[in-house]
């Protein structure tokens, strides 16, 4: 890869990630396009395979950044996406971390605690709209509540149960 | 060094960390672990690890960390650990923490990544994601019902928590408009209800 299409690359996902207010998922659909339709990176098969992929890999669920990256250009490859997308959000981030330590009463405590219930609520809705889109019948809303009760009243390490869940998975079970 | 649930949520300033010393090299490997541990999303095991497991941030302290990094634009989990991280050790412990966060999986995806592109197979990967999302979908949901011991024993934020999730799981609106509308209120609450 040139070093002209890395600087590219890497432009341009820095602009993505200005457009990516509602999360870096918000910005999958013009990624497709920049290195699919553009670009030719990648067929559309093989970016929808990248992204499923980094779903089962640990870590934060933008594993896809570095993977799509690395299929394009190897090591800079991965930097050139990863990078951009990242760096303005936690530049911001790192500033609001100062104000939090610097600044502990105050607007910014008001707004921590009103903002509570609202997290609290927004976690949940998460887990249901995520809930309704990844089961298909109802054995994977079974598998869903049998978590969530396991979670609660047994001390059984989580692992086991996403470990059962894809052989459940692989076993055409769920 | 815990007191119950109830007095957590009313004393905020009374972190139970201040009597540990946790240092960057702590954050890196902490954070390294919870994130090798993150299949399906990293807020469950986050939670798991600083709040039942290390002790270092009360079920409040987390709640409200977790309202931050929400709240700010970019990936949550690199969010929490970089407020995390800032709290306990500065600048270089925000630093550390993002880095435990983001090192080991990059490696270990872009080892998935050239086993996929020698031998593909990602009809098993898709079939075993299929009941691990079932899984995760779970340990997000369990995630929120452990958080909501925080909630105090008057109605608003109860009224506050079931508003969200109807507005943004129920009726699917947009995120941006639902906490746009509701946090100010919200706030205001809080704030008039310190003084």
């Amino acid at each position: 890869m040139e070093l002209a299409q890395l600087v590219a690359l890497f432009a341009y996902f820095l602009m993505l990630a200005f457009l990516a207010v509602g999360g870096a998922p918000s910005v999958l659909p013009e990624m497709h396009r920049y290195v699919v339709e553009v670009h030719g990176w990648m067929t559309s098969t093989q970016f929808a395979e990248l992204y499923t992929l980094a779903q089962v890999s640990p870590g934060p669920n933008i594993m896809y950044l570095p993977l799509l990256g690395w299929h394009i250009g190897g090591l800079a490859g991965a930097i050139a996406t990863t990078l951009p997308i990242l760096a303005p959000s936690t530049t911001l981030t790192l500033l609001i971390a100062y104000l939090h330590v610097r600044y502990p009463k105050g607007v910014l405590a008001a707004i921590r605690r009103g903002l509570t219930p609202i997290t609290i609520g927004l976690v949940l809705a998460s887990g249901w709209i995520l809930m309704t889109a990844v089961n298909d019948d109802w054995r994977g809303y079974a598998l869903t509540a049998a978590t969530v009760l396991l979670v609660l009243r047994t001390s059984l390490n989580p692992l086991w149960l996403l470990g059962g869940g894809a052989v459940l998975g692989l076993l055409g079970i769920v | 060094m815990h007191t119950n649930p109830a007095d957590k949520s009313r004393s905020p300033s009374k972190d139970c960390a201040d009597s540990q010393r946790v240092t960057a090299s702590d954050l890196f490997i902490e954070f390294t672990r919870l994130t090798l541990h993150s299949f399906g999303g990293a807020l469950f095991w986050s939670r798991r690890m600083l709040v039942e497991r290390r002790r270092w941030l009360t079920e409040q302290e987390f709640v409200e960390l977790l309202a931050l990094a929400q709240l700010l634009p970019g990936a949550n989990g690199l969010n929490l650990a970089a407020l995390v991280g800032y709290r306990f050790a500065g600048f270089t412990g925000a630093l550390a923490s993002m880095a435990g966060f983001m090192a080991a999986p990059v490696l270990v995806i872009i080892a998935i990544g050239a086993l996929y592109q020698n031998y593909g197979a990602t009809s098993a990967v898709r079939d075993a994601l299929t009941g691990m999302s079932a899984v995760a979908v779970g340990l997000l949901i369990a995630t929120a019902a452990k958080m909501v011991v925080v909630l105090q024993r008057r109605w608003t934020p109860w009224l506050f928590a079931a508003l969200t999730f109807a507005a943004v799981g129920l009726m699917r609106w947009p995120l941006l408009a639902v906490v746009g509308v509701l946090a100010p209120f919200a706030i205001a609450l809080t704030w008039r209800g310190r003084h």
